[in-house]
C-alpha cells in the first residue's frame, strides 16, 4: 500500500497515471486496480482525495430521469446509478432510498410534470407517478401551503459523498494504485509517453486519464486541446441540525423552468436536512465561500418549501464548485495518439455516474492502446458506517464488547467513539487535517461545532493512530 | 445484548447544576442516585474556565476549583459519578434511558430523571457568517478546553467576536496561550461587561473594542488569513489574523429533552418547567443552563438543588403535577424561567431577559386581560445580558382554567 504526501516521486514509469482524484478519478483508479498487471498512479494537488467538487455537493444517487436523453451523462448516470448502489450495498456507504418529489407551486409547473415523466420514461427510469395536492401533502405534511401537485421518482435517493469516494480510494490503494497527494501538476508533455511537472517532481506514465475536474481544462489546453472551457458553477449549501431530519421524508426536488434548476430540500444520510443549491457562475475556481445574500435567499426559498425548517439550528454552511462547460454533456474524450482521456465537464450527477464513468474510461484506454491485462476482483472493502439509517458503531454492543473503544463517544453530536477516530488515524488513506477526518467518522460536524469535543477530537489528531504522537 | 440497571435517580449531565442535585439527593437518603457523565471527567463548563468569578463572596475560586469541589461533594454523600457514559436516548414511556459506555449499551430505569445538560455556544456557521471554512475559527468552550485541559497551540492573532464576560474570558485565555488579541468585535453599542473589565482590556492591553460593527464574512483557505467586518454605517476593513472566537450567544443543549418528546418553552428554547422545575414528562425533571441561556454556575446549581428537592418530594409520594398554565413574555423581553405555573405550588422567582436595555422597568403580569401584578424594579437600567427577576407572589391569583400568563413591560 502506498500513499504519499511529500519527497520525490518514484522515477519509473507507471502504465496509467490518473490526475484528479476526486470521486470520478478513485473511481477510475479503483477499476484499473481490477487489474493486477498494470501500474497506476492517482496524483491529488490536495492533501486528501475528494477535496474539489466531490466533498461539497447535494449527496444525491441519482436515477437520471431528468437527464437529455440519448447523451452520455444520460446513459453514464443510469448505469452509475445501478453500480454505486450495489457497490454501496456490499461496501456500507449509506444509502437511503427516500425517492424524490418534483413539487409544483403552480400552474406552470404543474403541467411540466406530465412531460417530466414522459422524460423519466425515455431514460427507464419506471415507477414514477403524478400526485395530487392530498396525496402529496400525506406523503410530506410540513410541506408550505400552496403545493398543487408533486412527481414522485422512487428511485431517487440519497448517500454518502465521502464514503464512497474514501471506499475507491482505499480499495483502489489496497489493490496496489499509489496514490501521490499534495502533488499538483505544473505542467505535461507528451513524447512518446507522458511526463508530467508536478511539484513534487517529475511523473512518468505510458497512458493518461485527466480526472482533474474544475482544473481538466487547463490540463487538457497543455496537450494541445481546446474542447471547453470550465466555468465554475458555485453552489452554497445549508445543513440543518439532525433534529430537523423528522420534518422532510423526500428529497424535494424543484421543478425545472426557464429561470433555472432551483434549490432542493432533502435529508442527508447523515441524519440532517439540506438546503440548497445555489447556482452562481464565477471566474474564480477557489471561490468556494459562502456569501450573505446567498444564504439569505436560501433561507427565502427554505420557508417557502419547509417552513418548520427555518426554526432549526444551522449545522454547517459550505459551497462547492460544480466544473460547468459551455457544453451540455459530459466531455469525455479519448486521443488515442497521445495515449490520452480527458474526463471533463462532470458535474454534480458525477458521483451517481462515477462507477460507470471508470469503466467507460477503462474502455477508451484500451481501444488507445493499453493492454489491461487479465482481471483479479480487489478484495471487498467494508467502510465506517457513517449512516443513521443504519446501526453505528455506539449502536453495536457486539463491537463494543470486542473493543470498548467503540463505546466511548468522543464527539457527541454525531456520537463518534474514540474506536472509529483510531481506526480512521490508521486507515490504509489515513486524514491529514481534522477536516479529512471528519469526513471519515463525522467527528466535529454536530451541532456544536467543536464546543464540547474540539479540543478532544484534536488531541486524538495530533496523537496519531499509536496514540503516542503527542505533541 | 443490552444490560438493564435500576437506580432511584438519574442525573444526566454532572455539570454544576446535576452535581448539586445529585448531592442534595444522595444526602437526603434518596438511594441509589446515578449521574451520567458523557465527558471524560465530572464538573461541566467550569473545569475549563480557569479564571475566578465562581464559589462564593466569601471563599471565591477558579472554575477548575468549583468543579472539584463540587465533583467531590456529590461523590462523598454517596451518589456515583459514571463518566465516559452518554445518555442516548429515552424508552417509549416513564424516566427510562438509554446509555452506552465502554461497557457497551444499558437500559436504565430510575425512579425519577433529574436533565442537567447544561448549554453551548452557537458555532459559526449557526451564526450564517459567510465565507471560506479555514481552519481557526473557534467557540469559547472550545478555546478554553484546547488550552486549559490540552495545552494545544492557538493561532498568533486572534480576532474576539462578541464584548460580554465570556468574550472577556476569551480574551484571558488567549492571553494564556500567547496569542494577540487583535480586536474585540461586537454589534452592540458599548461592551457588555463591567467598565473595569472592558476598559482593563482596552487601556491595559491595547485591545481595541469596534462597537456597531459585525463579522461579515471569514477569508482564508486551509487556515484563516483575516475576518472582514462591517460597520453600521456600511463601512467595511479586513482584519488580518488566524484565529477567531465566536463567543457568547448561548442555547441550551435540548437534543434529549426533544427526543423525549418534553415540551420546549419557545422563549429560552429549554424545557419548559414549573416552579419545582417538572417537566410535561412524568418522573423528568430538568434543572441547570439547559432550561436557559447561560448563567452563572452558582444559579445552575441552586436550580440542582431545588430540582433535588422535588425528587425528594416525588419519592416521598407526592403526585406529579399538573402541567399548569404557561408564563410567555412580550418583546422586549425574550424569555422568562420558570415558565409554568402551577397555582397552589410554592410561588417561586423567576429569571428574565430582556432584548433591549430598560431603564426603571415595570413589570406587568396579565391572565386574559386580568392584571394579576404589578412590580417597578429600583432605579438604574437593566441591559439585555443582565438577570431581571421577578417575584411569584402572584402565582395563587392565577387561574388554572384560563389562558397563558403574559409578562410585559410598561
Amino acid at each position: 500500500m502506498t500513499v504519499t504526501a511529500d519527497g520525490p516521486l518514484p522515477s519509473t514509469a507507471y502504465d496509467v497515471a490518473i490526475v484528479g482524484a476526486g470521486v470520478v478519478g478513485c473511481a477510475i483508479a479503483r477499476e484499473l486496480a481490477r487489474h493486477p498487471r498494470l501500474s497506476v498512479a492517482l496524483v491529488e494537488a490536495q492533501d486528501d482525495v475528494g477535496q474539489g467538487t466531490s466533498k461539497a455537493n447535494t449527496a444525491i444517487l441519482h436515477t437520471g430521469f431528468d437527464a437529455t436523453p440519448g447523451t452520455l451523462e444520460a446513459r453514464l448516470v443510469r448505469e452509475g446509478y445501478e453500480r454505486l448502489g450495489a457497490y454501496a450495498a456490499e461496501t456500507d456507504i449509506p444509502v437511503e432510498r427516500v425517492g424524490a418529489l418534483l413539487v409544483a407551486w403552480d400552474e406552470e409547473q404543474l403541467a411540466a410534470l406530465p412531460r417530466l415523466a414522459a422524460k423519466a420514461e425515455r431514460n427507464a427510469c419506471p415507477g414514477t407517478a403524478l400526485l395530487g395536492p392530498g396525496e402529496l401533502y400525506a406523503r410530506e405534511p410540513r410541506l408550505g401551503p400552496g403545493a398543487l401537485g408533486a412527481l414522485h421518482v422512487p428511485g431517487e435517493s440519497v448517500i454518502c459523498p465521502w464514503t464512497t469516494t474514501l471506499a475507491y480510494a482505499t480499495q483502489a490503494v489496497r489493490a496496489g494504485v499509489d496514490l501521490h497527494l499534495n502533488t499538483a501538476v505544473r505542467d505535461a508533455r507528451w513524447a512518446d509517453g507522458h511526463r508530467l511537472t508536478t511539484t513534487r517532481g517529475t511523473l512518468r506514465a505510458r497512458h493518461l486519464v485527466n480526472a482533474a475536474g474544475l482544473h481538466a481544462d487547463t490540463l487538457d489546453r497543455r496537450l494541445g486541446h481546446q474542447d471547453f472551457t470550465v466555468t465554475p458553477r458555485r453552489g452554497q449549501l445549508l445543513v440543518f441540525d439532525k433534529l430537523a431530519r423528522p420534518l422532510v421524508r423526500h428529497i424535494l426536488l424543484p421543478v425545472p423552468t426557464a429561470l433555472g434548476k432551483g434549490v432542493l430540500v432533502t435529508p442527508t444520510v447523515h441524519g440532517n436536512v439540506l438546503l440548497g443549491p445555489t447556482a452562481e457562475n464565477l471566474p474564480d475556481r477557489q471561490a468556494t465561500g459562502s456569501t450573505a445574500d446567498g444564504l439569505a435567499g436560501l433561507r427565502d426559498q427554505g420557508r417557502r418549501i419547509l417552513p418548520a425548517l427555518l426554526d432549526e439550528e444551522v449545522t454547517a454552511v459550505y459551497a462547492g464548485l460544480r466544473a460547468a462547460t459551455e457544453h451540455e454533456d459530459y466531455r469525455i474524450t479519448a486521443h488515442p495518439g497521445q495515449a490520452y482521456v480527458t474526463v471533463g465537464g462532470i458535474r454534480s450527477t458525477g458521483l451517481t455516474a462515477s462507477l460507470a464513468i471508470a469503466a467507460h474510461v477503462t474502455g477508451l484506454l484500451t481501444d488507445a492502446g493499453l493492454d489491461p491485462g487479465p482481471v483479479r476482483e480487489p478484495d471487498a472493502v467494508v467502510m465506517p458506517q457513517l449512516g443513521e439509517a443504519f446501526p453505528r458503531p455506539y449502536q453495536r454492543a457486539d463491537l463494543i464488547a470486542e473493543d470498548p473503544e467503540y463505546g466511548i463517544l468522543v464527539c457527541h453530536c454525531e456520537r463518534v467513539s474514540r474506536g472509529e477516530i483510531r481506526d480512521a488515524l490508521a486507515g490504509p488513506v489515513p486524514p491529514r487535517s481534522l477536516e479529512g477526518l471528519r469526513r471519515r467518522t463525522r467527528a466535529r460536524a454536530g451541532r456544536c461545532q467543536g464546543f464540547y469535543c474540539g479540543a478532544a477530537v484534536r488531541e486524538l489528531f495530533e496523537r496519531g493512530p499509536d496514540g503516542r504522537n503527542g505533541p | 445484548m443490552t444490560a438493564t440497571r435500576r437506580v432511584d435517580v438519574l442525573v444526566v449531565g454532572a455539570g454544576p447544576a446535576g452535581l448539586a442535585a445529585a448531592a442534595r439527593l444522595a444526602v437526603a437518603g434518596a438511594g441509589r442516585v446515578e449521574v451520567l457523565e458523557r465527558e471524560a471527567s465530572p464538573g461541566g463548563v467550569p473545569r475549563h474556565c480557569a479564571h475566578g468569578g465562581f464559589g462564593t463572596w466569601t471563599r471565591p475560586l477558579t472554575g477548575p476549583r468549583y468543579a472539584r469541589l463540587l465533583t467531590e461533594a456529590a461523590e462523598r454523600t454517596g451518589a456515583t459519578v459514571r463518566t465516559r457514559t452518554t445518555a442516548l436516548d429515552w424508552a417509549t414511556e416513564g424516566p427510562v434511558l438509554h446509555a452506552v459506555g465502554p461497557g457497551g449499551p444499558e437500559i436504565i430505569e430510575a425512579r425519577a430523571v433529574v436533565l442537567a445538560t447544561g448549554a453551548r455556544e452557537r458555532p459559526r456557521p449557526a451564526r450564517l457568517v459567510p465565507g471560506t471554512r479555514p481552519a481557526g475559527v473557534y467557540t469559547t468552550g472550545e478555546l478554553q478546553q484546547s488550552v486549559h485541559l490540552f495545552g494545544q497551540r492557538i493561532g498568533s492573532r486572534a480576532v474576539v467576536v462578541g464584548a460580554e464576560d465570556v468574550s472577556y474570558a476569551a480574551v484571558g485565555t488567549l492571553r494564556t496561550a500567547g496569542t494577540e488579541v487583535v480586536a474585540l468585535v461586537t454589534e452592540h453599542p458599548r461592551a457588555r461587561t463591567g467598565r473595569a473589565r472592558a476598559e482593563a482590556a482596552r487601556l491595559l492591553h491595547g485591545i481595541p473594542l469596534l462597537t456597531g460593527t459585525t463579522v461579515a464574512e471569514l477569508l482564508g483557505h486551509g487556515r484563516l488569513s483575516g475576518v472582514r467586518v462591517r460597520h453600521r454605517d456600511g463601512r467595511t476593513a479586513v482584519l488580518p489574523c488566524d484565529t477567531v472566537v465566536f463567543t457568547g450567544d448561548f442555547v441550551p443543549d435540548h437534543e434529549l429533552a426533544r427526543r423525549g418528546g418534553l415540551t420546549l418553552d419557545p422563549g429560552t428554547r429549554g424545557p419548559a418547567v414549573g416552579g419545582s422545575l417538572h417537566t410535561s414528562r412524568p418522573g423528568v425533571l430538568a434543572a441547570g443552563n439547559v432550561l436557559h441561556a447561560v448563567e452563572p454556575a452558582g444559579t445552575a446549581a441552586r436550580e440542582g438543588a431545588r430540582a433535588a428537592g422535588a425528587v425528594l418530594d416525588l419519592l416521598a409520594g407526592a403526585p406529579w403535577p399538573d402541567p399548569g398554565v404557561p408564563v410567555t413574555v412580550e418583546a422586549p423581553l425574550r424569555w422568562i424561567a420558570p415558565n409554568r405555573v402551577t397555582p397552589g405550588a410554592r410561588p417561586t422567582r423567576h429569571v428574565l431577559r430582556t432584548g433591549t436595555a430598560l431603564t426603571r422597568p415595570v413589570l406587568l403580569v396579565h391572565q386574559d386581560g386580568r392584571l394579576l401584578h404589578r412590580e417597578r424594579r429600583g432605579p438604574g437600567t437593566v441591559p439585555p445580558h443582565r438577570p431581571l427577576a421577578l417575584t411569584g407572589h402572584w402565582h395563587d391569583r392565577v387561574d388554572p382554567e384560563g389562558g397563558e400568563v403574559r409578562v410585559s413591560t410598561a
